[in-house]
């Protein structure tokens, strides 16, 4: 059965979740570009996820994404649509293909939506548990050469199929947050994986055109196996720092160093508070289970978990709390663990830390602004030589980092998760929107 | 002989900010004005600079389309509404597309010339920014024949109609020149509007404004043969003018030399139905200006300030040769030597034209007049080109559609 045929009737499951809902669109898409050249054919996109409320939300979203897409693509639409007489105006094509779009969409609570499944997008909690339950009860519904493609960003795609008795017919095909935008799958093949399988996927991809970058079946695999141990750092770092500026000025100066410093797109707690601290936490612990390593905890994450902060999105999108306090998604305040409250990041607060911290190295951009400028990579150099450089803080701290970081991406690639470097760059580049690879020369 | 058998007079001339992209207090999400408030400003603004705005006897208001922009008619109802002694006085709403604001002018000219009226408010308005630009594209699509052309058609339709003259232009006459030709444009467009603190790219810093200009393309997203930079700006804005005979200035009590004599005027209709005769020429362009010279008995060389309608950086440069200041197909050449910058042989567009200040469309003809009058009389701020007391004259052309509906007029500084 080639790919075409298999998108003819999918199942997204969890779909109404961030994950699910972005996967939903893309397929969606791919299929009723499908629809337009088969029109007597019938495509069908079933969206199972356990909440009606949820699947109400995604209505909207599957409308509002359709929309987007159709406006994106007028001037091409146009022409898809030229031989209905009745479509003149741009508004009125734009409807029609929201209307052809939410035509391919089945919405329900129910599993058995999924009974004439041969492709099967798995988005749901990372449970393995959930997981492996969710597959039991799916194969015995769906048909038997249907092949499931698992969003799971940390448990081992073989040791799932295993369990759930899947006989090769999963992949790990780990897309970023949102799906819609980023760029990045990381595609886990396990050693039951099927051949059919693997190439399907490698074609989907293409359709999607996204940049797929191999990972292999070791729990995290790249993204999260750098990202959970960068994270870790930067929570140790804090720890060594809170004696001398207590816990919210720590924080204040690794999440700057980090996004300043180091140039990312957003500091590294303001990246925890976003993926979630829950999800922090549980993703440590899965790899800690199926690694054996006992290093994969932290007690700054257990405590915030345990006074209830879990970071994360609203279903709007917005930032909910974490380690950092949000207004629009501006960072304004930093928790306290001792005192259970935020402490405001005014001007006080900031004028104090950063003068510890220290300055930026002449001709700072930030990385919004070298993000698109030609001349990025010298940029990038002569920011990092002059750091080298410096004798502040600031400075030290994020040549400490840049090293680390370095060296997490080197481990990833010696312990065989990641096939080389470039690999671990395309991760971080692509899923994370790096300016330059963890596997660098800069220093 | 004069072309009007007694003196017309416009004075008192205001622009509103050109709102939109490019402004900085411009923010797609938040609320703005509406049309009524547009009308309103553009209104005040020309009768706090007469004496008594109670002896205004007509109002005209030139607006496109703000019956989908706005979903708003009667546009007549908000004369009143400018100022109270306007109660249950006339006014009248003309449309023309993109001409709607010249045929405001011409439409308050007549008023005066019937002896109906001795002073006229005359007014321009549109409101663009609430709909996004593909949707605005099917309401601007009005200014083509809808039912035999809009299904066929571009998503953008218009720019798409420029596109495919800039192409035939540049396969007549030459790619590069031409492509540099409407990156210039831009260029002395953007640099005119940076002078101009009510212009829409006022707040403009871009270095290399010419490398925008050439910009490549992309008619996957947009046009063959235009880029963004080659259109005018999705705008919301209004200009108001007054016309008064000379008894009219009297009665409003502004002194001749504060204001300028409108001289002669040509509106000319082209068929809607029927294709442009000649893609790489703006043909009914080339008529109203000939027949404004002709009425007014000057040529090309006696004008000292130009405004023509580049809704497109290509039409500029087609409207340059249908006004006569460059042969067919030498246009290109025209701007890229520097002759219609502020120094240049021809001041073109000072205050930025419609790819610098902005294209409110129903008020661009009105702001035209505005700021040909504003030249004339020594006020046009760090716009001011040098007006030669022995080239006293200033023209405009306004066009709606794709060289349709066209009004050329011509001013003089008074006496």
């Amino acid at each position: 059965m080639n790919l075409d045929e298999r998108l003819q009737s999918v199942a997204v499951i969890g779909a109404a979740g961030k994950m699910g809902s972005g996967i939903a669109v893309l397929i969606a898409q791919e299929m009723l570009r499908l629809k337009f050249s088969s029109p007597d054919k019938i495509f069908r996109l079933n969206l199972i996820d356990v909440s009606e409320k949820g699947l109400d939300g995604l209505r909207d979203y599957m409308k509002a994404q359709f929309v987007r897409a159709a406006e994106k693509s007028i001037v091409t639409l146009r022409s898809t649509y030229k031989d209905r007489a009745d479509l003149v105006e741009n508004a009125e094509v734009v409807d029609a293909y929201v209307n052809d779009g939410m035509k391919l969409l089945n919405f329900g609570t129910d599993l058995i939506l999924a009974k004439d499944c041969h492709l099967i997008f798995e988005a749901i909690i990372e449970d393995e548990k959930i997981k492996i339950k969710t597959y039991k009860q799916l194969k015995k519904i769906v048909p038997e050469d249907a092949f499931f493609l698992t969003n799971t960003s940390s448990i081992p795609i073989g040791y799932l199929d295993e369990k759930s008795d899947l006989d090769g017919r999963l992949i790990g095909y780990h897309f970023y947050n949102p799906p819609v935008v980023q760029k990045l799958v990381e595609v886990i093949s396990s050693k039951r994986t099927k051949e059919e399988l693997k190439n399907i996927a490698t074609e989907l991809g293409k359709r999607l055109r996204k940049i797929l970058v191999p990972a292999n079946d070791i729990s995290g695999f790249i993204g999260n196996g750098h990202f959970m141990r960068d994270g870790l750092f930067a929570l140790d770092e804090v720890l060594r720092l809170k004696g001398r500026f207590k816990l919210p000025g720590a924080v204040y100066i690794m999440n700057r160093v980090s996004q300043d410093f180091l140039l990312r797109p957003m500091g590294i707690f303001q990246l925890i508070d976003y993926v979630g601290i829950d999800v922090f936490q549980c993703i440590l612990k899965v790899m800690r289970t199926h690694l054996g390593d006992d290093s994969l905890k932290h007690k700054l994450i257990d405590k915030m978990m345990k006074n209830g902060i879990k970071g994360g999105q609203y279903p709007d999108g917005s930032q909910k709390d974490g380690f950092l306090k949000y207004d629009k998604n501006r960072p304004v305040g930093i928790y306290d663990l001792k005192k259970g409250e935020y402490v405001s990041i005014d001007d006080n607060f900031k004028k104090k830390l950063d003068k510890v911290i220290g300055p930026l190295p002449e001709g700072f951009a930030p990385w919004k602004a070298l993000l698109g400028d030609n001349k990025k990579e010298d940029k990038l150099r002569n920011h990092f030589s002059l750091l080298k450089k410096m004798d502040t803080m600031g400075a030290q701290l994020a040549l400490s980092y840049l090293k680390k970081t370095k060296e997490i991406a080197e481990n990833l690639v010696a312990q065989k998760v990641a096939d080389s470097g470039n690999d671990v760059n395309a991760v971080l580049t692509n899923g994370f929107y790096w300016l330059y690879g963890p596997i660098n020369d800069y220093i | 002989m004069p072309f009007f058998r007694k003196k017309i007079y416009a004075c008192a001339g205001y622009n509103t900010i050109a709102l939109g992209t490019g402004r900085k207090e411009f923010h797609p999400k938040k609320p703005r004005p509406g049309i009524e408030h547009y009308i309103k400003e553009a209104g005040l603004g020309a009768i706090e600079q007469i004496k008594n705005p109670e002896n205004i006897d007509e109002g005209v208001i030139g607006n496109f389309i703000a019956d989908r922009f706005c979903k708003q008619g009667n546009l007549g109802g908000f004369f009143p509404y400018v100022h109270q002694t306007f109660q249950y006085k006339p006014c009248i709403h003309v449309e023309g597309a993109c001409d709607s604001g010249g045929l405001a002018l011409v439409t308050s000219v007549k008023n005066i010339l019937s002896d109906l009226a001795d002073v006229v408010l005359c007014i321009g308005v549109e409101i663009q920014n609430t709909v996004k630009a593909l949707y605005g594209a099917d309401y601007l699509a009005a200014a083509g024949w809808f039912s035999g052309e809009r299904k066929n058609g571009h998503a953008y339709f218009f720019p798409d109609r420029f596109s495919q003259r800039a192409g035939a232009y540049m396969k007549k006459f030459g790619e590069t020149k031409t492509r540099e030709a409407m990156a210039q444009w831009f260029v002395n467009a953007i640099e005119n509007a940076r002078r101009n603190p009510k212009a829409q790219e006022y707040h403009n810093t871009v270095q290399d404004l010419f490398a925008l200009g050439m910009s490549k393309p992309n008619p996957r997203a947009f046009c063959e043969f235009l880029n963004v930079y080659d259109c005018s700006k999705v705008s919301d804005g209004a200009s108001a003018l007054i016309f008064a005979s000379e008894e009219g200035l009297k009665k409003i009590g502004v002194e001749k030399k504060d204001a300028i004599e409108v001289i002669a005027f040509a509106q000319v209709q082209d068929n809607l139905t029927k294709a442009p005769p000649e893609l790489t020429k703006l043909t009914t362009c080339e008529i109203a200006a000939k027949r404004a010279y002709e009425r007014a008995g000057i040529k090309p060389a006696d004008l000292s300030v130009l405004e023509v309608h580049d809704c497109f950086t290509i039409a500029g440069i087609m409207a340059i040769e249908a006004a006569g200041f460059a042969g067919y197909g030498e246009g290109a050449d025209f701007i890229k030597a520097g002759k219609t910058k502020l120094t240049g042989v021809i001041p073109t567009n000072t205050t930025g034209g419609l790819i610098g200040y902005g294209h409110p469309t129903g008020a661009t003809g009105v702001r035209q007049a505005v700021d040909v009058v504003h030249q004339l009389l020594n006020r046009a701020g760090d716009c001011q080109v040098k007006i030669d007391p022995a080239r006293p004259f200033g023209m405009l052309s306004s066009m709606g559609g794709d060289d349709k509906t066209v009004v050329a007029m011509i001013f003089r500084k008074s006496e």
